[in-house]
């Protein structure tokens, strides 16, 4: 069985981090495995994990009253799910769903903002990785947004 | 015999086999070519047809059936405008006008050898089925073949038992903009799906149809991967009315692309892509 540090020096989110970074911020990850209809996060909750996705897919969600859970994006293997544990008052914005099987290694946010506290050169490399990602996220979402595939002629 | 084909701009009149709705605003028209020269199209994948509805006008639509296939003649359009209305009306055994094939093919032979990612957004699915009808008939010339599509609810697909019998040879991903109760796929816009999509690079060619925004933020993520500009091809759309170059309708830059495209590689026309003047 793979130990985390192996685990983590394979996920694409990580991918350059040196070996040394690798095995602090291991020290604030464990292994998840999450059943298929079971949620990883619950909007409102306390922002406490984020995860490196390693297989399976979930659904980020937001329930509307009378339409129910209204699914926004889904996330899988190789993608991070969760930074509100950077922003204060680090909580969930929104419900994160296992469609089928999900195995995730999540970080508890305490300790890793800790050691990012501690270690600035450790924060900016973990931010230089969420940076170009929340770019991506919220580029998708403003194209999402604009309906381009029901343009008139 | 072939006077019809000699002259680019004569339609040459042919029978509306059958017409089918791909969803709310799309329909796929199959037309008979047994009136044609040699009764058939003789199209590559990606060239388009003028189309004319008669007494209502003309209108460009790509080829969407297999380029393999002489029995018969598939367009996919949307119904949206006035032509295309009248398109959607027309009945098995009512005439079509057709002028084409027209314009350039995507570079299947460019690809052979490579891994190919094909990437669709909304109706732009439609010119590039050939693509995977070709590919299919030849999946080993191919190494990683990918589909990535989107569309902008699960009720928008288009193709959808074809994409579930592509899924395999060609590994099919669609996502949707928005997404219903009991929609179990990818939702988020197409281009989510290209950063964490299996090929190699350096070693790929990119074939992206679908909006023009959607192909800028397509092309520029198969070029994040590091797939090579000259390897990213894409199919423009613009108002084509002459399909030969000679009216000038749909000049972009120092190109028509009626004539030079619609399908042009990426290093070609990346800087007029954000050009506002044209």
């Amino acid at each position: 069985m793979k130990g985390i540090d192996a685990i983590l020096a394979e996920h694409p989110f990580l991918g350059g981090f040196s070996r040394d970074a690798l095995s602090v911020i291991a020290g604030c990850a464990a292994n998840r495995r999450y059943d298929a209809g079971s949620y990883l996060c619950r909007e409102g909750e306390p922002a406490d994990h984020f995860f490196l996705i390693r297989h399976g897919r979930i659904t980020l969600e937001t329930n509307a009253p009378e339409r129910g859970a209204l699914t926004f994006q889904t996330l899988g293997e190789g993608e991070i799910l969760g930074v509100s544990w950077l922003v204060p008052p680090y909580r969930w914005d929104f419900d994160a769903r296992a469609v089928g099987l999900v195995r995730a290694v999540a970080f508890d946010a305490a300790c890793l903002r800790g050691k990012c506290e501690a270690d600035h050169d450790l924060g900016y490399e973990l931010m230089k990785r969420f940076v170009p990602e929340l770019v991506r996220r919220m580029q998708a979402a403003r194209l999402q947004s604009l309906n381009l595939y029901g343009q008139t002629e | 015999m072939t006077a019809a084909r000699a002259s680019a701009l004569a339609p040459l009149p042919l029978r509306v086999r059958a017409i089918r709705q791909e969803n709310a605003e799309s329909a796929t028209i199959e037309l008979d070519p047994s009136a044609l020269p040699y009764g058939r199209l003789g199209a590559s994948p990606g060239q388009f047809n003028m189309l004319y509805v008669f007494g209502m006008g003309e209108s460009a639509i790509s080829v969407t059936g297999d380029c393999d296939e002489p029995r018969s003649i598939l367009h996919t359009f949307r119904a949206v405008g006035p032509v295309t209305a009248a398109m959607r009306r027309l009945e098995p055994g009512q005439t079509l006008g057709l002028r084409g094939p027209f314009g350039t093919g995507w570079p299947m032979r460019a690809a052979e050898g490579a891994d190919l990612v094909i990437i669709a957004g909304g109706i732009g699915l439609a010119p590039l089925r050939p693509v995977v009808h070709a590919v299919l008939a030849r999946r080993q010339l191919y190494g990683r073949v990918l589909l990535l599509y989107g569309a902008r609810s699960p009720d928008d697909i288009i193709f959808r038992p074809e994409l579930e019998k592509w899924n395999g040879p060609v590994e099919v991903v669609v996502s949707v903009d928005y997404a219903h109760p009991g929609w179990d796929g990818h939702v988020g816009f197409v281009t989510g799906l290209i950063p964490r999509a299996r090929f190699d690079p350096a070693e790929t060619v990119g074939m992206i149809c679908g909006p023009e925004v959607m192909m800028r933020f397509a092309a520029n993520g198969l070029l994040e991967r590091g797939v090579p500009e000259d390897r990213i091809f894409l199919s423009m759309e613009r108002n084509m009315k002459c399909a030969t170059g000679q009216c000038g309708h749909c000049q972009f830059g120092p190109t028509f692309v009626c004539r030079d495209g619609p399908v042009f590689a990426y290093d070609r026309i990346s800087r007029l892509l954000t050009l506002r003047e044209i």
